[in-house]
């Protein structure tokens, strides 16, 4: 120990303090995703003393689920699919257009700022009930406006056609204010410099933004794209919360692979399936991340 | 240096023991003596004392009853024996249970009860199912009784002893229904009360609608015409007051399977319970009529109000079917609402209701251990005699299992319960494997003809198919 430099010495001491949070990911992350693959080879039951080895059964099932258009498990893939090629591609264009008008304007900007930030550091539970009531048919909010302006009344969340968009809609309003903040954050590092030499080699607002602010902003957009893809391959908590009794409907039509994992779980105690969907749901993020990380982050 | 490493081995050290403490806490747990306690806290017979709440503005003076906690000295050589009972929160059930727990400690004063109701109803079963795989949770638990073949499968809850409890004796005493706790020949569980379907109606909307306030509907007919005439409609058209909601995620999908399917000529089961029939022509002209208010007569929707039974409790709707246990909803978050009660409306001569139950098994955690075994039958018989029937009755709204006190005189009197207990002979319960996942198929056929213009016969023929692979895949692993 005597011998050590300073500098191994520091190392050691970081490794140390590092131990605490590792053990503490270990236990509550690490384990626990290793027994789900572990379960999704059994027939598992929470309730049984003994759990049954089946092998791949879990995943036979769940592929057959998949080919079935019927089955909900299919329909839950499907619409998480559509949460994510709708919501991510508007939340990203939202808050970044929101991003360059703040990045323009000195004053109120902290306030403006912080109207954006309120909805995402409020629960979620609570956000999700409010619009329910807003999205209610005959009198809730947006019903009595569209009537006020002598506009047909819609069933937004009451409609297999319309829930799915009405539950995006919350979930973009509410994930605007941290893609804003990022964005702000990445405006910042572009040297004002680039933009002045821009101007006086003749380039308008608009070039200036396709060749300089988008190339520059490109980590950023990576990082959001990549994290804003994963929250909502997650969605879980808008849809238990939005939907009657929390079933994903009418018709299936807003469920997720999540909230299927939960009921397959806890309503229907089949844990070997509910781990086999969460095995899934894990190598498709997985590959969509590598993916996003490889064909979206470019060097300029 | 020297002082750098001694910190470094105090450091490790620490570590070290951190870990063999979190190794070894669950062992250390288990091997705790029994408790013998010489005074304990149990709560006191309730007293009733009055206070005051500011209720919309105004001061309200209520009679509540409150119980207190008072220390009781048990003999210091007596062996208490701790059982655990779980059930969902659910306050007039929560009161009853405590009453019960007190009487029956009072009278066995070895034996401590541990009440666990902090679970809300949603997260009932995903407290179970945490509880039982860390080998802790309830020795004795509530469940509902469509539940009862599935826990049953996990080999969660033990067979009730026959000498305790005699299968005749069960057959004699309780109510029909409770048959279903019966599986592979034996009993698994046994309930304090069990529940049936009625109509509510608001006299306060029938006389706005020109009705008479007493004259509820008695027969189909009559509930589509009065239902109609209750509807009232803003000059947009939009439902101002709903005659009639039909809550297919709350009751009514029972009130289809179990009633109307029946009056209309069908069966919703084969009478082995193993073939799905509620799709024959007769059960798609019952879900064509249960159909028709929301798509023809336009009397309400669930989807208004919140659902039909908050519609029914803001007086927002004049006719409502539900179980008697919403009397308590009613009395606690409604208690100016003017309704009343009555049976279900006959249909083609036929009277019929939906019967179901929360009832209460001991769990295989309990059969580990002689005495708490012991004790958790001593429990559950003590929570099934017809005097806890009627302490829940008078709490809870649920009619008494056991037919002697189902029977009761004043009961079937009684305006609000004696429609309820009426029902009772003619109750039909459903054997359900997956109770959530059977009701989402009768939700979707509704469903897919109201929002997505499907044809009613070939929605249920769907919801058939579907239900019929769940009783499939339940009847294969079983003779």
């Amino acid at each position: 120990m005597s011998r050590l430099t300073i500098r191994q010495r520091q190392v050691v001491w970081a490794y140390i303090f590092l131990l605490v949070p590792m053990t503490f990911f270990i236990l509550i992350r690490i384990i626990p995703t290793l027994s789900a693959f572990n379960i999704s080879l059994h027939d598992w039951n929470p309730l049984a003393a003994e759990q049954t080895f089946v092998g791949l059964e879990n995943y036979r099932q769940l592929w057959e689920d998949l080919l079935n258009p019927r089955s909900v498990t299919h329909k839950a893939f499907v619409n998480t699919f559509k949460y994510v090629l709708i919501g991510m591609p508007i939340q990203l264009v939202t808050a970044l257009a929101i991003a360059l008008l703040l990045n323009e304007i000195t004053r109120m900007s902290t306030l403006f700022r912080a109207i954006f930030f309120i909805p995402f550091v409020t629960s979620t539970v609570a956000i999700a009930w409010v619009w329910r009531w807003l999205y209610q048919p005959q009198y809730g909010f947006f019903n009595v406006m569209l009537s006020f302006f002598g506009l047909p009344q819609q069933p937004f969340l009451k409609s297999p056609n319309q829930a799915l968009y009405s539950i995006t809609a919350v979930v973009v309003w509410q994930g605007l204010g941290f893609a804003i903040i990022i964005f702000l954050a990445g405006l910042k590092q572009v040297p004002e410099t680039f933009y002045e030499a821009a101007k006086i080699d003749g380039a308008n607002r608009w070039q200036s933004f396709w060749r300089i602010t988008l190339p520059l902003l490109n980590t950023t957009l990576v990082y959001l794209a990549v994290l804003q893809t994963i929250s909502f391959l997650r969605m879980f908590d808008y849809v238990i919360n939005m939907t009657t009794q929390g079933d994903g409907g009418p018709l299936a039509s807003t469920t997720t692979v999540t909230l299927r994992v939960y009921r397959e779980a806890f309503s229907s105690f089949d844990m070997g399936y509910a781990s086999a969907l969460t095995v899934a749901l894990f190598g498709i993020i997985l590959v969509i991340t590598i993916v996003q990380l490889k064909f979206l982050s470019r060097d300029y | 240096m020297h002082s750098f490493s001694k910190k470094m081995f105090v450091v490790v050290s620490l570590f070290l023991l951190g870990g063999l403490l979190v190794a070894c806490g669950g062992t250390q747990e288990a091997a705790a003596p029994e408790v013998v306690e010489v005074t304990r806290v149990v709560e006191a017979e309730p007293e009733v004392v009055e206070v005051t709440r500011i209720v919309e503005g105004e001061s309200v003076v209520e009679q509540v009853e409150v119980t207190r906690e008072v220390e009781v000295v048990v003999p210091a050589d007596s062996e208490v024996t701790t059982i655990e009972y779980w059930q969902y929160f659910f306050d007039p059930r929560v009161d009853a249970m405590n009453r019960l727990i007190q009487q029956f400690e009072a009278e066995n004063p070895d034996v401590r009860v541990i009440h666990n109701s902090d679970v809300p109803y949603a997260d009932y079963r995903d407290k179970i199912a945490a509880s039982a795989p860390a080998g802790v949770g309830p020795d004795v638990a509530t469940l509902f009784y469509g539940w009862v073949p599935a826990w049953v499968d996990a080999g969660y809850l033990i067979p009730l002893p026959q000498d305790e409890f005699p299968p005749e004796m069960i057959a004699e005493q309780f109510s029909p229904m409770v048959q279903n706790s019966q599986f592979e020949g034996e009993y698994w569980a046994l309930p304090t009360a069990v529940r049936t379907l009625a109509l509510f109606w608001n006299k306060d909307l029938f006389a706005e609608a020109g009705l008479d306030p007493e004259s509820p509907p008695t027969n189909l007919d009559e509930l589509a015409e009065m239902a109609q005439a209750l509807t009232q409609y803003d000059d947009a058209g939009n439902i101002v007051v709903e005659g009639f909601p039909v809550g297919v995620p709350g009751q009514a999908h029972h009130w289809f399977r179990e009633v109307l399917v029946r009056q209309f000529g069908g069966q919703p089961y084969s009478d082995d319970n193993r073939t799905v029939m509620y799709n024959s022509p007769e059960g798609c002209e019952a879900f064509k009529y249960m159909l028709a208010f929301e798509t023809e007569y336009n009397t309400g929707s669930n989807d208004l109000f919140e659902d039909a039974t908050q519609a029914f409790l803001q007086g927002k709707s004049a006719l409502h079917i539900d179980g008697s246990f919403r009397v308590g909803t009613i009395a606690k978050s409604a208690p100016d609402l003017n309704y009343g009660v009555v049976e279900l409306p006959i249909g083609n001569d036929v009277q019929s209701t939906f019967g179901s139950y929360w009832t209460h098994g001991i769990t295989r955690k309990a059969a580990e251990d002689p005495a708490v075994l012991d004790a958790s039958i001593r429990f559950l018989k003590f929570i099934t005699t017809p005097e806890a029937g009627t302490t829940w009755v008078n709490k809870v709204g649920e009619l008494p299992a056991q037919l002697e006190a189902a029977a009761n005189e004043d009961l079937l009197a009684d305006p609000i319960l004696g429609p309820f207990a009426a029902g009772l002979p003619y109750a039909h319960a459903t054997f359900f494997v997956d109770e959530s996942a059977q009701r989402q198929f009768i939700v979707d056929a509704y469903d897919s003809v109201r929002l997505a213009g499907a044809d009613p016969c070939e929605a249920l023929d769907e919801a058939a198919a579907l239900e019929q692979e769940l009783l499939d895949e339940f009847w294969a692993n079983h003779n």
